[in-house]
């Protein structure tokens, strides 16, 4: 166990002709909950992309449960919920559906629905608060409900090691509390939590250590830096000159 | 007059087939249309003009020659689909014009084949499913309806987000071929009966009529089957007694029911979501809706 979670050293990512990252290291230890923050840009998204094998390294290396990325194959281990606006595809699909797809693996994919499986997804689903909307559209649900579906869909796999990609951004309060005491169970059981997001808001007091990047480089690596008791409190009434825009506001609530 | 039709061989193979394509095509329409590619199957029908033109030129069966040339194609437009973003949309129109060009070119320069010919396969024919046609048009629907449907738990996951099917370790690359493998014997199944220019509607609308009623995936496949099916005797029947190209009844009839689906789903107050993605939250910014709300709606 002595194998970091998550290796990555010296990577370089270009996006067509741009660096989008530059010589990043970052190493996350087993059982690690860790915030990756920065600007619109820095190259946070990426970095998990890089650490997944969704966009290649130009140079550097990646190392995932002490395996190099090329070689590994453990993928049932490995949780990840993308950013995204929404869940729906094309055809409309139920939460337990696409929860459910979570449980495919490498090794099962062609395999037909288990008993096991139909208990881990009714569990992950209650797990964030969505038991009772299995049967459910995906496409009749709201934006915070359709991320906790992604959430939930991560979850099924019971990860050992947990990517999530800004899971908090547009999602209503009473979403993220539901997240935030699924998330809370995770880390007690040991997962490791990899979070990309824009401020630490509710999870602020799970998050061990935050990583910052900016313009693609790595500019601060240690504690989380502390919370703004004016602006990301929990009894912060965030009024902004912009509060007209009930969107918006919603989506500044910490 | 239903008995006297069904007594007619060529009637028997055409229903046959008919039964067959109704399966297959809204089988691999709903995956195309899942991961909006909804025209894949209208690129692919092009493409294989070629293949059947080839057929002509070489003397042998157009059926054999349009399922290689149209797995051909419908690989190398996943190649390019998935290589990126930049060219591929010009890309994909060449192969779609080239197809029809190279099919015309083709016929032209064979002694066998004339356009008339090449009519019978752009928009169905009663008549042209041979005995030896109907072994093939099972053999590859039995191929396409064991992947669409036994597969299918992978081809959902792969088709509703494919970079997570990627984390997930699916085999993501073999998946997207097999995808366009499948709908490249569809198109192949389907042309004697819907004919390459219209073997996409019946591959589209079906799924489209069937998403007005169901909620989850596996529904909508299901019923986009049954709608399939029937639209594809129904189709054959018709084309039969006004002595019309059955592709066209059976699109008529595809389209037709999904506008009556679509005035009964909206007159039961759901907005069908065929024409946007956003249907059901009426009122308000759908992140402001809170548990609540929902619980109050249902």
């Amino acid at each position: 166990m002595s194998e970091p979670a998550i290796g990555v050293s010296g990577a370089r990512v270009h996006l067509g002709q741009q660096l989008v990252l530059d010589e990043v290291s970052v190493v996350v230890a087993r059982g690690e909950v860790i915030a990756l923050l920065g600007a619109n840009g820095s190259g946070k998204s990426t970095l998990v992309r890089a650490a997944l094998g969704l966009v290649p390294t130009t140079s550097g290396s990646v190392t995932l449960l002490g395996t190099p990325l090329g070689q590994f194959r453990a993928w049932e281990r490995i949780g990840y919920v993308p950013q995204r606006v929404s869940a729906t595809g094309g055809v409309p699909a139920t939460v337990g559906e696409v929860v459910g797809s979570g449980r495919l693996t490498g090794r099962t994919w062609w395999r037909r629905t288990s008993p096991d499986d139909r208990a881990q997804i009714q569990h992950a689903m209650d797990a964030v608060g969505l038991g009772d909307l299995a049967g459910r559209s995906v496409n009749d649900l709201s934006g915070g409900q359709q991320q906790r579906v992604l959430i939930a869909r991560a979850l099924v796999r019971q990860p050992q090691v947990l990517f999530l990609d800004e899971p908090t951004a547009g999602v209503d309060r009473a979403s993220q509390d539901a997240f935030a005491e699924a998330l809370r169970q995770l880390v007690h059981r040991g997962t490791t939590v990899v979070l990309v997001l824009h401020e630490l808001g509710v999870l602020g007091d799970l998050v061990q250590r935050s990583v910052v990047l900016r313009a693609g480089r790595v500019v601060h690596d240690g504690a989380p830096p502390p919370a703004r008791p004016m602006h990301a409190g929990p009894d912060h009434d965030h009024v902004h000159p912009h509060a007209f825009d009930r969107r918006s506001s919603r989506e500044l609530l910490p | 007059m239903i008995l006297e039709v069904l007594g007619l061989p060529f009637m028997q193979r055409a229903l046959v087939a008919a039964v067959l394509v109704g399966l297959a095509a809204p089988a691999v329409g709903t995956y195309l249309v899942q991961r909006r590619l909804a025209l894949m199957g209208d690129g692919i029908g092009h493409v294989a003009l070629t293949g059947v033109a080839l057929g002509f030129l070489l003397g042998t069966a157009p059926v054999l020659t349009a399922v290689v040339v149209a797995t051909l194609g419908a690989v190398a437009m996943e190649l390019i689909r998935g290589r990126g973003r930049l060219g591929g949309d010009v890309a994909l129109a060449m192969l779609f014009y080239g197809g029809i060009a190279g099919g015309v070119l083709l016929i032209g320069l064979s002694d066998t084949g004339s356009s008339s010919s090449l009519l019978a396969y752009l928009f169905g024919s009663l008549t042209t499913v041979a005995p030896g046609d109907l072994w093939v048009i099972s053999g590859l629907a039995v191929v396409v309806l064991g992947t669409t449907i036994g597969l299918r738990r992978a081809l959902f996951a792969l088709c509703q987000d494919e970079e997570f099917a990627r984390v997930a370790g699916l085999p993501v690359r073999w998946l997207n071929i097999l995808v366009a493998v499948t709908a490249a014997l569809t198109v192949t199944v389907a042309m004697r009966v819907v004919g390459l220019l219209l073997v996409s509607a019946l591959m589209v609308m079906p799924v489209a009529t069937a998403q007005q009623f169901c909620r989850s995936f596996a529904g909508t496949l299901w019923l986009a089957l049954g709608l399939g099916v029937a639209v594809s005797v129904l189709g054959v029947f018709g084309s039969y007694s006004l002595d019309v190209a059955p592709g066209a009844t059976i699109v008529v009839l595809a389209i037709g029911a999904f506008v009556v689906a679509s005035a009964v789903s909206s007159l039961r107050g759901r907005v069908p979501s065929v024409w946007g993605q956003r249907p059901v939250v009426a009122g308000g910014l759908p992140d402001d809706e809170t548990d609540d709300d929902v619980a109050v709606r249902r």
